[in-house]
């Protein structure tokens, strides 16, 4: 089809790829934030959100192929992007941008985000596959302490029933995978207490906030949808956004080593 | 005024190159950069050196023919000013001159700064133009253009296609050029039978040529001696993505 | 338009075509027996509102199967050459295109400001096809073909349909019409203008074109390739050997016919507004190998450029013109106040206003700073001359912006010239809305070159000659806004016509082989004249000779000339030329890119062609529009043609190395437009 091999063949098409994908992933990062903000609300709050995701069956499995594709999508894009514009551009210039006024000057070099985009996005990567294995797979090696998360159940109390009673943690070990909702809120706790764990949690969002402060703007740019008219705001939205998501994500590994999470 | 020039030597395409250090006496403050240069060349030739090679043909700023990255800046450090009309009242004394050719692999150097930009005219051919024959028009205001719309294209058809956009890239990008040609042609009402086809075939060349990919810096708008809006890029990017949902291929 | 023309031809069919059948025969006598410097203008009888459209029809035509199989080469890529050679592979002919420049995009076409003429009449001002022949005829002052001119002017509408269907983002009114304004002068709006960059606009409108059939593989693009020389085999053009301007390779390349479109000569001054790279190599090369040179003294000056600033001044740049439509022109009335000016002891707001000498407003009343480009080039080197210029060099006047802002504020001002105001600002660093411009008259435009026919064929057959590179459409001196219109009229109407005439006589089997000894020779010749050049190592790079001969030229040969002084030149140019080729300095080799060897191809040959014109200029014993002769002029200052003597159109032949070159006269009727002389008084 010939709509899907100029998508695919051409600069443009990666682009729009690129973007496209990337607005998927905002999307999810948007939402997989407020999520976890639960955390804030108490235990119950945030079990209670990750037994109705879980709950939900084939539409999460979908949600997260879905994810996968984006991911995907989007790691192929930018490497075959990267690769080109390496490329295009092999010799670097040695004179320093210089004496220019700092306005100018601020034009014509690129910001460090746009020139490590790559780099950003193949660490957070990184991270969220450790990141899987830590939280969702749960492998009790490379989490740093010496309990199992998968340990870490509550007790449902069939709905309709009052809501502090709703979930009830059962001691380490009682309980069955399948059967029983898992303790989010005691596998965070006990996870974002191991000081690298959180670091790395930390500099991966930061990366990720890095990211969007680029990624945003130029995911408009690439749709087409920037133009000088409202270019500051989409530049601001985009670091606004950049720094919202790093405050939100970060707060939580945060709140738990000091412990204003008990 | 004395200046310390390091400037860009290679004799020919296969010459790895090298920078050769200059030191300028003299220089008065009224000459443009280029005439800078000439002086530099006849003292150069004086020496029985090998003069440098640059390319240059209007020296009024419209032809695009020279092409100098001077201080890491293509056509220097003046906004909205070619090489050969900046002038040496900028500099300083005692100033050292970084002069590069445009670094691109899609303008591969002739000689010392002379680069290759044939690349450029290969994307026109692939589709910037109209398909009128000559003769066969209809009278000129048989077609109304908007104001608007004639002053936008004219915005974008200013360009003197020499290549600062791609020399300033991190990427080495020609969307700025592909999409100030590819706007001021759909936006004239003539431009309108060949739209997507063009926006499709000049997308494609542009790639073929080993140009590299709009990571939206600004730093192309920024030294572009004619000042063309990044818009035109964003206005590009819609244009493709309309070109291929209706036509598919080109 | 379309009915029109379709009448014409039908007329044409039933009673002139025996007159024209003639003329279209004659030019086949010229063209085939080897009669060199038979002059033939070859223009066809009959009423001049007639004369193209029946020619057109007289005109053989190759038939369109036929056509691929003919070679055409055509030199030069600007307004002319673009245009022609994208319109001659439309028809399907095989073109060669070739331009020393690295893309066909910047030939110097790009650098016109102003705009284009043509008599549309779409302001329902008065204008007219015969409005616009008559104009450009009386600009002319009566130095240019009737016939030529009024097809011009025909033709003009036509391109204005063609480079609006190009896409040409001409400006528009609001609803959505093509905007005109008035310029040089005229009395009608007729100049069609895109921004400050018409020249620019049309260009890429006819690169374009050009780039249509490159794409389509009927032109093969040659840049970065020069012409040196032409190829006759039994006296028809029918090739030229070529230096690949990277490798430095000779080549050389056979056609049918060969078209030069390879624009003016202006930098034999060195320093004009033309380009660097401008040269008179092309068309000089065809006139050494036999081609009349018509005109040469005819250069036009521009009142309007940016002065000398200093002795490494390597060019001029050009304001539009349009400045003196607000602009006022002036100088101080006492010398020693100018002189403390130049010093920078006074600045020019010191000066007060009954100090100040309006020199075009209290000489030209009714006209004042709008008076045509020559007077205004004139009147700025007298007050100068009398010691009262302003920059330090001397040669410089004011052009006065304070009234303007004043009596329509800055923002007006701003709007209308602002992107002139930068560029001056950019060049000079000063700031024109704070002090007064300065200005002088530099070398703009050469209204002389190679003699041809209605055909615009040269006197040596399968030559053709369009652009500024011929001399038939604006006599001794042209109208602002018409060098466009000509180029295209030239390249997209004209030629594609004519050539099919020669084309058709001499059948497609006419195209030698590139192993005619014919094209060995040429190729022999030319390196052995880069070899020779390489050879002298001597002490003098050809930059400098360059700036010599331009001194030269602009002091005996510029803006005003006399016999003295130009007979002065005709003495000091061969004494330069000489110690050209015994002490010129040429680093590099050939087989590389080498742009010293490039340049002093081009001055060798200005050192021969700058002697030329000044033989011209001392023939041509009266002053007509671009060629002021101080002796012959009114009581009042104002050039004094001599109709009686000189109506007539120079055209020299080579005569060979260091000989007297002859003259012969194309005599100039005129039988439509009556002679006058000019008054702007």
């Amino acid at each position: 089809m010939p709509l899907v091999s100029n998508i695919l063949s051409s600069s443009l098409g990666q682009k729009y790829l690129m973007a496209l994908s990337g607005v998927g992933l905002f999307g999810f990062i948007v939402v997989h934030m407020l999520g976890n903000l639960t955390i804030l609300a108490g235990p119950a709050a945030i079990n209670e959100y990750a037994a109705k995701l879980h709950s939900m069956g084939p539409l999460l499995w979908i949600a997260r192929i879905g994810l996968l594709g984006m991911v995907g999508v989007h790691i192929w894009a930018a490497v075959r992007l990267t690769r080109d514009n390496r490329k295009a551009r092999s010799v670097q210039y040695q004179g320093a941008v210089d004496p220019v006024d700092r306005h100018r000057r601020s034009k014509i070099v690129s910001t460090y985000a746009s020139r490590t985009m790559i780099y950003s996005g193949l660490i957070i990567a990184a991270f969220a596959l450790f990141h899987i294995a830590h939280f969702t797979w749960k492998i009790p090696q490379i989490n740093g302490v010496e309990v199992d998360f998968e340990t870490f159940y509550v007790y449902e109390v069939s709905a309709g029933s009052d809501q502090v009673a709703y979930l009830t943690p059962l001691p380490d070990g009682v309980g069955k995978e399948g059967e029983n909702a898992v303790d989010v809120y005691k596998m965070l706790t006990t996870g974002f207490k191991v000081w690298w764990v959180s670091i790395f949690y930390v500099i991966a969002v930061g990366l990720l906030c890095i990211h969007l402060s680029h990624g945003l703007s130029a995911m408009f740019q690439s749709l087409g949808l920037k133009t000088k008219a409202y270019e500051k705001w989409i530049d601001h939205f985009a670091c606004a956004t950049g720094w919202l998501l790093f405050a939100g994500y970060a707060s939580v590994p945060v709140s738990i080593l000091l412990g204003f999470i008990p | 005024m004395n200046l310390k020039l390091k400037v860009w030597r290679q004799e020919n395409a296969d010459d790895p190159g090298h920078f050769g250090i200059y030191m300028v006496q003299d220089i008065a403050p009224d000459m443009s950069f280029l005439e800078m240069l000439d002086f530099v060349n006849e003292n150069i030739i004086a020496d029985d050196g090998d003069p440098i090679a640059f390319d240059s043909d209007c020296r009024e700023g419209i032809c695009g023919a020279c092409s100098m990255v001077i201080n890491g800046v293509p056509h220097g450090g003046q906004q909205g000013t070619t090489a050969c009309q900046l002038h040496m009242r900028h500099f300083c004394s005692g100033d050292t001159v970084t002069i590069e050719p445009w670094r691109a692999t899609a303008f591969p150097v002739h000689r010392d700064l002379i680069v290759n930009r044939t690349s450029f005219d290969r994307i026109q051919q692939a589709g910037g133009f109209i398909s009128v024959r000559t003769g066969s028009v209809p009278d000129a205001n048989a077609t109304p253009v908007p104001k608007e719309d004639a002053d936008l294209a004219m915005d974008a058809a200013q360009c003197i296609g020499c290549g600062a956009c791609v020399a300033a890239c991190k990427n080495a990008s020609a969307m700025l050029f592909v999409a100030a040609k590819v706007s001021h042609l759909s936006l004239v009402p003539q431009g309108q039978p060949e739209r997507e086809r063009r926006a499709i075939a000049m997308v494609k060349q542009m790639d073929k040529e080993g140009f590299g990919n709009c990571t939206v810096t600004g730093a192309c708008e920024a030294v572009c001696p004619k000042e063309i809006s990044i818009d035109f890029i964003g206005r590009l990017n819609r244009e493709y993505g309309r070109a291929i949902l209706k036509k598919g291929n080109a | 338009m379309v009915a029109k023309k379709k009448i014409a031809k039908s007329k044409g069919k039933t009673s002139i075509n025996k007159t024209s059948r003639n003329s279209a025969d004659s030019m086949k006598v010229s063209s085939r027996v080897k009669k060199p410097f038979i002059l033939k203008p070859n223009i066809p009888p009959g009423p001049i509102s007639e004369k193209w459209n029946k020619h057109r029809f007289n005109l053989k035509l190759v038939t369109p199967a036929n056509k691929r199989k003919f070679e055409i080469i055509v030199v030069g890529s600007g307004l002319a050459g673009a245009s022609s050679a994208a319109t001659l592979a439309e028809l399907g002919y095989n073109v060669k295109c070739f331009c020393y420049q690295d893309s066909p995009r910047r030939a110097h076409s790009i650098a016109a400001q102003g705009g284009i003429n043509a008599a549309k009449n779409y302001q329902n001002d008065g204008d007219s096809v015969y409005r616009l022949f008559y104009d450009t005829v009386k600009g002319g002052d009566y130095r240019s073909r009737e016939a030529n001119v009024y097809r011009l002017a025909q033709v003009s509408v036509d391109i204005i349909d063609q480079c609006s269907a190009q896409g040409v983002p001409f400006a528009r009114e609001y609803g959505g019409l093509l905007a005109n304004r008035s310029f040089g002068g005229a009395q009608v709006s007729r100049t069609f203008y895109a921004r400050g960059q018409t020249g620019q606009q049309l260009l890429l409108g006819a690169y374009s074109a050009l780039n249509r059939q490159i794409g389509l593989g009927k032109v093969k693009m040659h840049c970065r390739t020069e012409m040196l020389d032409i190829v006759l085999v039994n006296g028809h053009a029918k090739g030229i050997v070529v230096r690949d301007m990277v490798t430095g390779k000779i080549s050389r390349h056979s056609a049918h016919a060969v078209v030069l479109a390879t624009g003016g000569y202006g930098n034999a001054f060195f320093l004009s507004t033309n380009a660097k790279g401008c040269n008179v190599t092309a068309t000089f090369r065809a006139y050494k190998r036999g081609a009349a040179f018509a005109n040469p003294c005819y250069t036009q000056i521009h009142p309007t450029c940016i002065p000398v600033s200093g002795s490494h001044q390597s060019k001029l740049t050009l304001m539009s013109e349009s400045l003196r439509n607000d602009g006022r022109v002036w100088v101080p009335k006492d010398k020693k106040v100018a002189e403390k000016i130049r010093k920078g002891e006074l600045k020019p707001s010191d000066v007060a206003e009954k100090n100040r000498d309006y020199y075009l407003e209290s000489k030209y009343p009714s006209f004042g700073n709008l008076v045509p480009r020559d007077l205004a080039s004139r009147n700025a080197k007298e007050v100068c001359d009398e010691g009262r210029g302003v920059v330090a060099s001397g040669l410089g006047v004011y052009l006065d912006f304070t009234d303007a802002i004043q009596r329509m504020g800055e923002n007006t001002v701003r709007e209308r010239y602002g992107n002139l105001f930068d560029m001056y600002e950019k060049i000079t660093g000063n700031n024109a809305y704070q002090n007064p411009m300065t200005i002088y008259p530099a070398v703009h435009y050469t209204m002389g070159g190679l003699w041809v026919d209605y055909n615009l064929m040269s006197n040596l057959p399968g030559l053709f000659a369009i652009g500024e590179a011929n001399f038939s459409d604006h006599g001794a001196n042209r109208l602002g806004a018409s060098a466009l219109m000509q180029g295209l009229a030239d390249g997209y109407f004209v030629l594609p016509y004519t050539i099919g005439q020669y084309l058709a006589e001499i059948g497609e089997g006419d195209r030698p082989s590139l192993d005619d000894p014919a094209f060995i020779s040429v190729q022999d010749e030319v390196e052995c004249r880069i070899n020779t050049m390489l050879s002298i190592k001597g002490e003098r790079t050809p930059t400098s000779f360059h700036r010599e001969l331009g001194q030269i030229m602009w002091d005996k040969c510029g803006m005003e000339r006399n016999k003295t002084q130009l007979q002065e030149a005709i003495k000091l140019i061969p004494r330069l030329r000489q110690e050209f080729w015994s002490n010129v300095k040429i680093p590099g080799e050939n087989a590389s890119l080498n742009q010293n060897l490039e340049r002093a191809g081009r001055v060798a040959d200005f050192l021969e062609f700058g002697e030329l014109m000044c033989r011209d200029a001392l023939q041509r014993e009266e002053s007509c529009g671009g060629h002021f002769r101080s002796e012959h002029q009114t009581t009042e200052g104002e050039a004094k043609r001599n109709d009686d003597d000189f109506s007539y159109v120079s055209a020299w032949e080579y005569m060979g190395e260091n000989k007297k070159p002859k003259l012969h006269k194309e005599p100039l009727k005129y039988e439509e437009v009556k002679m006058t002389q000019r008054n702007y008084k």
